[in-house]
């Protein structure tokens, strides 16, 4: 049940990246292509968590908290060029 | 068994939240609308799935928490970065078509 259930998981994960580099190749604005990035990042959190529970391996967990931990880094310093045209002043 | 229907509830309904914020950030109309779709939605379906894999790990023997690592750090720094997106969106003045918008502007 768990296998059925995480490869109908894994389909809907795999689209919703689909759709997020659709707005990152897309987006009109330089802003949504930082949202992009962002949702991009936290989609791969889950699949790769997704694929821990499927291989019932702990390693891709490290990998996950990189993602978590880059991502967000990413955010602020793109957001903060974005605001003031400078990252540390 | 019990374990397994937790298990794939909350990966069933964290993919399908996860599905849903993607899908609000490639259709709405203006940016402003656009983040409410992945700061919110996607952080829930995420949270869920993680939730699903401590309780996975748990229900093997020992217990396993770690994944409770990146939920907590996802759940504290996901209001921060829509709120600095969101500054960096009002300086680029995008506001779409929001009547209120209009009139804040208008003198």
């Amino acid at each position: 049940m768990i296998h059925v259930s995480l490869g109908i998981a894994l389909i809907l994960i795999v689209i919703a990246m689909g759709l997020a580099a659709y707005r990152l190749f897309k987006g009109p604005e330089t802003v949504d292509r930082v949202l992009a990035l962002d949702t991009l990042s936290i989609n791969a959190i889950a699949l790769l968590v997704a694929l821990g529970i499927w291989f019932e391996t702990t390693i891709n967990f490290e990998a996950a908290l990189l993602i978590a931990v880059l991502g967000f880094i990413t955010t602020v310093a793109l957001s903060k060029y974005l605001i003031r045209g400078d990252i540390v002043e | 068994m019990i374990f397994e229907l937790i298990v794939s509830g909350l990966i069933l309904f964290g993919a399908a939240f996860v599905l849903l914020g993607s899908l609000g950030l490639a259709k709405l109309p203006s940016f402003f609308m656009r983040l409410h779709g992945p700061t919110k939605a996607s952080t829930l379906g995420v949270g869920s799935i993680l939730l699903a894999s401590a309780v996975y790990f748990s229900s093997r023997g020992g217990l396993s928490v770690h994944e409770i690592l990146i939920l907590i750090f996802l759940f504290i720094t996901a209001p921060v970065s829509a709120l600095l997106m969101a500054r960096a969106g009002m300086h680029r003045d995008l506001g779409g078509e929001n009547p209120a918008h209009e009139e804040t502007h208008k003198d």
